[in-house]
C-alpha cells in the first residue's frame, strides 16, 4: 500500500514536470561548421551563441548542434532532418551564403524561423526576403560599403581593388564602388582558393594606386597579407574584418599592424553588454571573441527575447517579437529594417597590438545606421 | 605593362612552378614506383607545415621547424605506410583513392584536434623578409628567392639520388619490374617504405616553406594537391625531370595567365566584361594545357608507361 502511494507520487511529480516542460518549449536547431578549413568560424559562431543561452539559463529552450562541413548538401540533409524529425522550432548558425542559400528559403517556407548569425546574401535582402527569415548580422555588402566610404573620406583618388571570382567577391566589389566614387588603379578578381598572390602584388606595385582595398576571406587573406608584408610594397591596405578579425589576426601576425578594416562590431564598442560579452566569452573559453562570436551572441539574444514574449507555436506573435529586436545588443543601437536585416552603424577599425595580442580598435564610423541596398525591392 | 613587371611575373612564375614541384616530386616518386595513387599527400603537406609552425613557435627558430617537419612528416609517412598503404599496393586504384580519401579526413581532424580549428602562425625567419633588389630595379621578396634556389637544390639532390646512388638504382628497377627486384634479393616492403617516407618528406619539406607565405591551416594540402596531380600528368608520371618541367610549365602559365589573359581581352571588349573573361580563362589556364599535352603526349612529357 506504502509502495503504491509512493509510486504514484513519484509519477504524478513525473507528470506535472513533464507538463511544466511543455510550458513554452522551444528548440532551435544550429547549423554551423565544426571541421575542416572553416572550423574556426563555426566554433566562434556555436560558443557565442552558446553563451547567450547558458547565460540566460532557460530551462524551456534546448539546442542541438550539428556539423555542416561545410558542404551545401550537407547542410540540407541536416536541415531536413532537423525540421522533420527533431521538430525544432528555429534554425540558426549557418556561416557560409552559398549553404544559406540552400538551406533558408527551404526552411522558411516550411513555416520554421530561420535567424542568421553570419551569412546575409543579397538574394535574401531584397526579392527572396520572407517573414521568417531574420538577420542579425548584416547583409553582405554593408562592410564593403563601409570600407568604400571610408576610402572616400580618406581621401583616396586611386585605389586598387582585388576580390575572388565568386558572387561574394563580385556583389563585395560592387558594394565597394556605391560608396567609394574615385578612380581605380585596377580592379582584379583572383581565383577562389588561390593561395600565391605574386602577381597581383606585382601589378599593384605597377599600377601606381595610392591605395589597397582587397575582400580575402579566410586562409586567402592571410596569405595576401603575409605575401604583400614581404614585397617591400608600402600602401595603405583596407578591407572587411573577415581578414582581420580574432580567428585570424594571431596567423597574420605583424603583418596586419596598421590595417584600416571595417566591421559592424568591435570589442572596444563601449556599451554595457559589449563588455560583459567580452568579459565573459573570455572568461568561459580563455579567448577573445570574434565577429561571428558576437553575432550569434546576439542572435542567440535575439531568439531568447523574442520566447520570454510569446510562444513560437504562435507564429504571428513570435514573428512581431522577432522584429521589436528587444535585446541588449552588443552593438548598442540595433533594430531591424523592414526586410528584416539590420540597421547598424559600419565603424572603422585599425589593427593595433595590446600587449602581446593583435586586435582591432574602433578609429571612427564609416557610415551610420546602414541598411542595405536591397530593402527596397524586398515586398512584405 | 613595363618590362620590368613582365620580368617579375616570370620570376613569379618560375618560383610558382619550384613551389608545385617540391609538392609533386614525393607524389611523383609514390606513384611511379609503387603505382599508388596517394590523396593523402596534401595531408602530409599539412603536417610538414603544422610541425613546422609549432616548433618556430615554440623555440623561435624557423630553421628548427623545418628539421622538424621534414622529421613529422618522414615518420607520418612512415606510419601510414606501415599500417594502411601497404594493404594497397595489389589493389586496384578506385581502392586506393578511397582508403586514402579516408586517410585526408583521419589527418585533417587530427590535425584540428592537436592544433585547434584557428590558423596558426608561421613566419619566414628574420634573414630572409623583406625585399631585394635584383639587377634592373626590380624589388623581389627575398624569401620567394630562397624558395628557388631549394627548390632547384631539392631538384639536384633528387637527381643525383635517382640517377648516381645505389638507392636509386633499386627504386628504378622497382619501378620497371617489381617481382624481378624482388627475386634478387631486394627487401621490397623496406624499399617501399623508405620510397614514402622521402616523399612525405619532400610534402612536409614543400608544407613548412610555402606555409611561411600562406595561411598554416587544416585543409590547406587539398588544393595543392590538385594542382601537383596536374603536374605529374603533364611531366609524365613517375619521372622527376617530367615534374620539374611540368611544374615550371603549370606555374609560368598559371601566373602569365592572371596577368596577360585580362590585358588580352581588353583590346577586344570593354573592361569590364574583359576582367571577368580573363579572371574566368585564366583559372581554366594550366587545365587547357594538361589537355593539350596529353593529346599530342598522351603519357605525359617524359611519361615511360603507356
Amino acid at each position: 500500500m506504502k509502495l503504491r502511494t509512493q509510486l504514484c507520487a513519484a509519477l504524478s511529480a513525473l507528470a506535472l514536470s513533464a507538463a511544466m516542460a511543455e510550458a513554452a518549449p522551444l528548440k532551435i536547431g544550429m547549423i554551423t561548421t565544426l571541421s575542416g578549413g572553416g572550423a574556426g568560424l563555426g566554433v566562434d559562431s556555436r560558443d557565442g551563441f552558446m553563451l547567450a543561452i547558458k547565460q540566460a539559463a532557460n530551462p524551456d529552450v534546448s539546442v542541438i548542434i550539428e556539423d555542416d562541413t561545410q558542404k551545401p548538401d550537407i547542410a540540407v540533409q541536416i536541415a531536413d532532418k532537423m525540421i522533420q524529425s527533431d521538430g525544432v522550432d528555429v534554425l540558426t548558425g549557418i556561416v557560409w551564403s552559398n549553404l544559406a542559400m540552400a538551406v533558408v528559403p527551404n526552411a522558411v517556407r516550411q513555416g520554421k524561423f530561420y535567424v542568421s548569425t553570419n551569412a546575409g546574401p543579397s538574394a535574401l535582402a531584397g526579392k527572396g526576403c520572407h517573414e521568417n527569415y531574420f538577420n542579425a548580422a548584416y547583409q553582405n555588402d554593408n562592410l564593403h560599403e563601409g570600407a568604400g566610404a571610408y576610402a572616400k573620406s580618406a581621401g583616396y583618388k586611386k585605389t586598387f581593388i582585388l576580390a575572388p571570382n565568386y558572387p561574394a567577391g563580385k556583389d563585395s566589389l560592387t558594394g565597394f564602388k556605391r560608396y567609394y566614387g574615385g578612380d581605380l588603379a585596377g580592379e582584379v578578381y583572383t581565383q577562389l582558393g588561390q593561395t600565391d598572390y605574386a602577381a597581383e602584388i606585382a601589378q599593384i606595385r605597377a599600377s601606381g594606386a595610392d591605395s589597397v582595398f582587397f575582400f580575402l576571406p579566410g586562409g586567402m587573406g592571410i596569405a595576401f597579407l603575409k605575401q604583400w608584408s614581404q614585397s617591400g610594397v608600402d600602401l595603405p591596405l583596407m578591407g572587411p574584418a573577415f581578414s582581420f578579425d580574432q580567428t585570424i589576426l594571431g596567423a597574420v601576425g605583424d603583418a596586419a599592424l596598421g590595417v584600416k578594416n571595417t566591421s559592424e562590431w568591435s570589442k572596444d564598442i563601449d556599451n554595457p553588454a559589449n563588455k560583459a560579452f567580452v568579459e565573459s566569452f573570455q572568461a568561459e573559453y580563455g579567448r577573445l571573441p570574434s565577429l561571428y562570436a558576437a553575432q550569434s551572441f546576439d542572435a542567440a539574444q535575439l531568439i531568447l527575447s523574442a520566447a520570454a514574449k510569446a510562444d513560437v507555436k504562435d507564429a504571428a506573435a513570435f514573428r512581431e517579437a522577432l522584429r521589436a529586436a528587444d535585446f541588449p545588443s552588443v552593438r548598442g543601437d540595433f533594430r531591424f529594417d523592414k526586410n528584416q536585416h539590420p540597421i547598424q552603424d559600419i565603424y572603422v577599425r585599425e589593427v593595433v597590438k595590446e600587449g602581446d595580442v593583435l586586435t582591432n580598435k574602433i578609429v571612427g564610423v564609416a557610415i551610420e545606421d546602414r541598411s542595405s541596398a536591397y530593402v527596397d525591392e524586398c515586398q512584405m | 605593362m613595363s618590362l620590368i613587371l613582365f620580368i617579375e611575373q616570370i620570376l613569379n612564375g618560375l618560383q610558382f612552378g619550384v613551389m608545385l614541384f617540391l609538392m609533386a616530386a614525393g607524389l611523383t616518386l609514390v606513384f611511379g614506383v609503387m603505382g599508388l595513387i596517394n590523396l593523402a599527400h596534401g595531408s602530409l603537406y599539412m603536417v610538414g607545415a603544422f610541425a613546422c609552425a609549432a616548433v618556430a613557435a615554440a623555440t623561435g627558430s624557423f630553421w628548427l621547424g623545418l628539421v622538424a617537419s621534414l622529421a613529422a612528416a618522414a615518420a607520418a609517412g612512415v606510419v601510414v605506410e606501415v599500417t594502411v598503404i601497404r594493404r594497397l599496393y595489389r589493389r586496384d586504384h578506385l581502392d586506393q583513392v578511397l582508403a586514402t580519401f579516408a586517410l585526408i579526413l583521419v589527418f585533417s581532424e587530427g590535425v584540428r584536434w592537436l592544433f585547434g580549428s584557428f590558423p596558426l602562425y608561421l613566419d619566414p625567419p628574420a634573414m630572409l623578409s623583406g625585399a631585394v633588389e635584383l639587377p634592373g630595379g626590380i624589388l623581389y621578396p627575398a624569401y620567394r628567392l630562397a624558395i628557388i634556389v631549394a627548390g632547384l637544390i631539392v631538384a639536384a639532390l633528387l637527381f643525383l639520388l635517382i640517377g648516381r646512388t645505389r638507392l636509386g638504382v633499386r627504386i628504378r628497377a622497382g619501378e620497371s619490374d617489381r617481382e624481378m627486384i624482388a627475386a634478387l634479393g631486394v627487401d621490397i616492403d623496406r624499399l617501399y617504405t623508405m620510397v614514402f617516407a622521402l616523399g612525405a618528406a619532400l610534402a612536409g619539406f614543400a608544407g613548412a616553406m610555402v606555409g611561411a607565405i600562406q595561411s598554416v591551416q587544416v585543409g590547406m594540402g587539398e588544393p595543392v594537391l590538385i594542382l601537383a596531380f596536374v603536374v605529374i600528368v603533364i611531366g609524365g608520371v613517375g619521372s622527376i625531370k617530367g615534374a620539374l618541367l611540368g611544374a615550371l610549365l603549370v606555374g609560368l602559365t598559371d601566373t602569365l595567365g592572371r596577368f596577360l589573359l585580362p590585358l588580352a581581352f581588353e583590346a577586344v571588349t570593354d573592361p569590364a566584361s574583359a576582367k571577368a573573361m580573363g579572371a574566368a580563362l585564366a583559372s581554366m589556364a594550366i587545365y587547357v594545357l594538361m589537355a593539350a599535352v596529353l593529346v599530342f603526349r598522351p603519357t605525359g612529357l617524359f611519361g615511360a608507361r603507356a
